[in-house]
C-alpha cells in the first residue's frame, strides 16, 4: 500500500512538473496576449491600459476594441494577412511537389542507401537556418551566382531581379522547410506494401494509374502532416521574407514584429498575434490529432 | 514501373543538389579575396583572410560564447522536462491533464515564432510587475524561453522512442519487486538513452540557432550569435559570415562522421558479442 502511494505521488510529480512549466510559460502567456489585445496604448510602463480601473473604490472592467478595429480598417493589415496565406500556401504546394517524389525515391531505395539518403536530407537542418537563408542572398542578388552563371552562358544579357521578390521568398521557404515535408511523407511511404502495386500491375494497371489509385490515397495522412508542418510556421515566417522578400508587401510576422519593436504598440501587436492564432487554430488542432494517431498506431 | 522510378530518382538527385548548393557556395566564397563576396577574385584567392578577421571580431566571439552557454543550459533543462513529459505521455495511460500536456507539447513545434516570442516577453513583463522577477530581460529570460520551445521537440523524440517498445520489461522488473525509481534507472533510462542524446543535440542546435524568439526576450547587453549575424546580413552579404558558416558546417559534418563511425563500431561489437554468446551455448 505504501509503495502504491509513493508510486502515485511519483507519477503525479513526473507528469506535474512539465505540465506546470508549460502552463506557466506557454498557456498563461497566451492569456496575457489575449488580455493586452483588448487594451489601449498609453505612455507608461507597461505601455498599455490596465484591465481593471478603480473609480472611487469600485473596480470597473476596461475593454477596448480599438486594436482590432484598427486592424480591420487599415488595408495594410488585411493585405499582409492575405499575402501571408498566399505565400504559405504556394510554398507548401511546391514543397509537396518537390518533396513527394524525393520521399518516394528514398522509401523505394535499398536499406543501406536509405539511411545515407535520410541523413543527407536531415543534415542541412543541423547547420544554421539563418545562415542557410543568408546563403540565398549571395545566390539571388543582381551580381550573385545565379545571374553571373546565366550571363556567362549567354542565356540572359541583363541580370534578372531575383532578390526581394515573391519568387525569392518561395525559394527560401521551400528550401528551409523541405525536410519537414519529406520526413513525414517518407515515414508514411516506407510502410506501404509493394505487393499491392504488383497486384495492380498484374491486373494490367499502368504505373501512373496504380500510383493514383493505390499509393496516393494511402499516403494522404503523410501529405497532410507534411503540409501542416510547412504551412503553419510559414504563415508567421519572419526571417525569410525579411532577408529575401519584397519591401513593399510585408508578411504578417514582420508586421507583428514591427508593431512591437518600431511602433511600440503592444495592444496592436497582441491583436495581430491573436488573429493569426485564430487563423491557425484549426490547422494546429488537425496536426495534433494526426500526431496522436501516429503515436497510437505505433503502439 | 520503370518510368516512375526514374522520375522520382531524378527528383531526389535534383532536390539534394538544391539542398546543398547554397551551403557549398558559402564554403567556396569564404575563401574569396574580394569583398564583393560573389565575384571570384582568381588572382588573390583562395585566402584565409576572412577567417583571420573573424578570429579578431570580439563582438562575434562574445556573442558565440553567450550562445553556447545558453544552449548548454537550455538543452539540459529541455531534456529533463521533455523526458518527464514524454514518459508521462507514453506510459501513464489516461490521467488528468493528459490532453492538455499532449497539446502543449506539440503546439510549440508548429507555432509561428513571432507569436511565441511576443507572448513570452509579455509574460516576463507581467511577472516583473507582479513579483519583481525577472529583473529586466537578458540571458536568464532567453534561457527560460529556449527551454520552453526546445522541450517540445525532446518530448516528441522521447515519447516516440518509448512507444516503440512495449512495457513488458518494465512490468517484469516491477513484478520482481523493483521500485519505480529502480525500474527507471536500470531499464527505462538505458532504453531511452539514445533518444535523450539525440533530443539534447536537437535542443542544443535549436537554441543555438534561434533568432526570432530570442529577439523578443533579449535585452540590450545580451546579443546572441544569431542576433549579431542577422544585424550584419540584413543589409547585404559580408564575407566573414561565410567563414563563420563554413566553420559551423565543418563542426556539424565532423560530428556526424564521428557518430557514424562510433555507431558502426558499436554495431560490430554487438554482433561479435552475440556470436560469442552463441558459441558459448554450443
Amino acid at each position: 500500500m505504501a509503495v502504491r502511494l509513493t508510486q502515485a505521488a511519483g507519477r503525479r510529480l513526473v507528469a506535474g512538473i512539465p505540465l506546470v512549466w508549460l502552463l506557466l510559460l506557454f498557456l498563461i502567456p497566451f492569456i496575457i496576449v489575449f488580455r493586452i489585445s483588448f487594451s489601449e496604448v498609453r505612455l507608461a510602463i507597461p505601455p498599455y491600459t490596465p484591465l481593471i480601473s478603480w473609480h472611487h473604490g469600485t473596480p470597473s472592467l476596461e475593454v477596448h476594441w480599438s486594436a482590432y478595429s484598427f486592424l480591420f480598417t487599415d488595408p495594410l493589415y488585411v493585405s499582409s494577412y492575405l499575402y501571408s496565406l498566399k505565400v504559405a500556401a504556394v510554398s507548401t504546394l511546391f514543397c509537396l511537389l518537390i518533396g513527394y517524389p524525393m520521399a518516394y525515391a528514398i522509401a523505394r531505395s535499398n536499406p543501406s542507401t536509405r539511411s545515407v539518403l535520410l541523413m543527407l536530407i536531415v543534415l542541412p537542418f543541423w547547420t544554421s537556418f539563418l545562415l542557410r537563408v543568408y546563403a540565398w542572398i549571395g545566390l539571388l542578388k543582381n551580381n550573385g551566382v545565379i545571374n553571373n552563371v546565366l550571363l556567362y552562358l549567354g542565356v540572359i544579357h541583363q541580370p534578372l531581379a531575383l532578390l526581394q521578390t515573391d519568387f525569392a521568398v518561395y525559394i527560401g521557404i521551400v528550401y528551409s522547410y523541405l525536410p519537414f515535408m519529406i520526413l513525414p511523407l517518407y515515414a508514411n511511404l516506407e510502410k506501404h506494401d509493394p505487393a499491392l502495386l504488383e497486384a495492380a500491375a498484374d491486373l494490367g494497371a499502368r504505373p501512373l494509374r496504380a500510383f493514383l489509385a493505390i499509393t496516393l490515397p494511402q499516403s494522404l495522412a503523410g501529405i497532410v502532416a507534411g503540409s501542416l508542418l510547412v504551412f503553419i510556421p510559414a504563415v508567421g515566417e519572419y526571417v525569410i521574407p525579411t532577408l529575401l522578400g519584397r519591401t513593399d508587401q510585408l508578411m504578417i510576422g514582420r508586421v507583428l514584429s514591427d508593431e512591437f519593436f518600431e511602433n511600440r504598440d503592444w495592444p496592436v501587436a497582441s491583436a495581430v498575434a491573436i488573429l493569426v492564432l485564430l487563423l491557425l487554430v484549426i490547422p494546429i488542432m488537425l496536426f495534433q490529432r494526426l500526431e496522436r494517431r501516429e503515436l497510437e498506431a505505433a503502439k | 514501373m520503370m518510368s516512375r522510378g526514374w522520375f522520382s530518382r531524378c527528383m531526389l538527385v535534383l532536390g539534394l543538389i538544391f539542398l546543398y548548393v547554397p551551403i557549398l557556395s558559402m564554403v567556396v566564397f569564404s575563401f574569396n579575396n574580394s569583398r564583393l563576396v560573389t565575384v571570384w577574385d582568381a588572382a588573390h584567392s583562395p585566402t584565409l583572410k576572412w577567417y583571420v578577421e573573424l578570429a579578431r571580431n570580439q563582438q562575434i566571439l562574445g556573442a558565440a560564447w553567450l550562445s553556447i552557454r545558453i544552449a548548454l543550459i537550455a538543452a539540459s533543462g529541455a531534456v529533463v522536462l521533455g523526458t518527464l513529459a514524454g514518459m508521462a505521455l507514453a506510459r501513464f495511460g489516461a490521467f488528468r491533464g493528459r490532453l492538455l500536456l499532449a497539446g502543449m507539447t506539440t503546439a510549440p513545434i508548429v507555432m509561428p515564432e513571432v507569436i511565441t516570442g511576443l507572448s513570452l516577453l509579455l509574460l516576463f513583463v507581467a511577472m516583473a510587475q507582479l513579483i519583481g522577477w525577472p529583473r529586466g530581460v537578458g540571458a536568464v529570460t532567453i534561457t527560460l524561453a529556449h527551454i520552453t520551445f526546445c522541450m517540445a521537440y525532446v518530448t516528441v523524440v522521447v515519447q516516440s522512442r518509448l512507444v516503440g517498445f512495449d512495457e513488458s520489461l518494465e512490468e517484469a522488473a516491477m513484478d520482481l519487486g523493483a521500485r519505480p525509481l529502480q525500474v527507471f534507472l536500470r531499464i527505462t533510462l538505458p532504453l531511452i538513452l539514445p533518444a535523450i542524446a539525440s533530443g539534447w543535440l536537437l535542443a542544443f542546435t535549436l537554441s543555438w540557432d534561434d533568432l526570432v524568439i530570442t529577439q523578443f526576450v533579449a535585452g540590450p547587453g545580451s546579443s546572441t550569435l544569431p542576433m549579431v549575424i542577422f544585424s550584419k546580413v540584413r543589409f547585404g552579404v559580408t564575407p566573414d559570415v561565410n567563414a563563420l558558416a563554413t566553420i559551423m558546417v565543418l563542426i556539424v559534418a565532423s560530428g556526424i562522421a564521428i557518430s557514424t563511425v562510433w555507431m558502426r563500431y558499436r554495431e560490430k561489437r554487438r554482433q561479435r558479442d552475440l556470436q560469442l554468446a552463441a558459441a558459448a551455448n554450443l
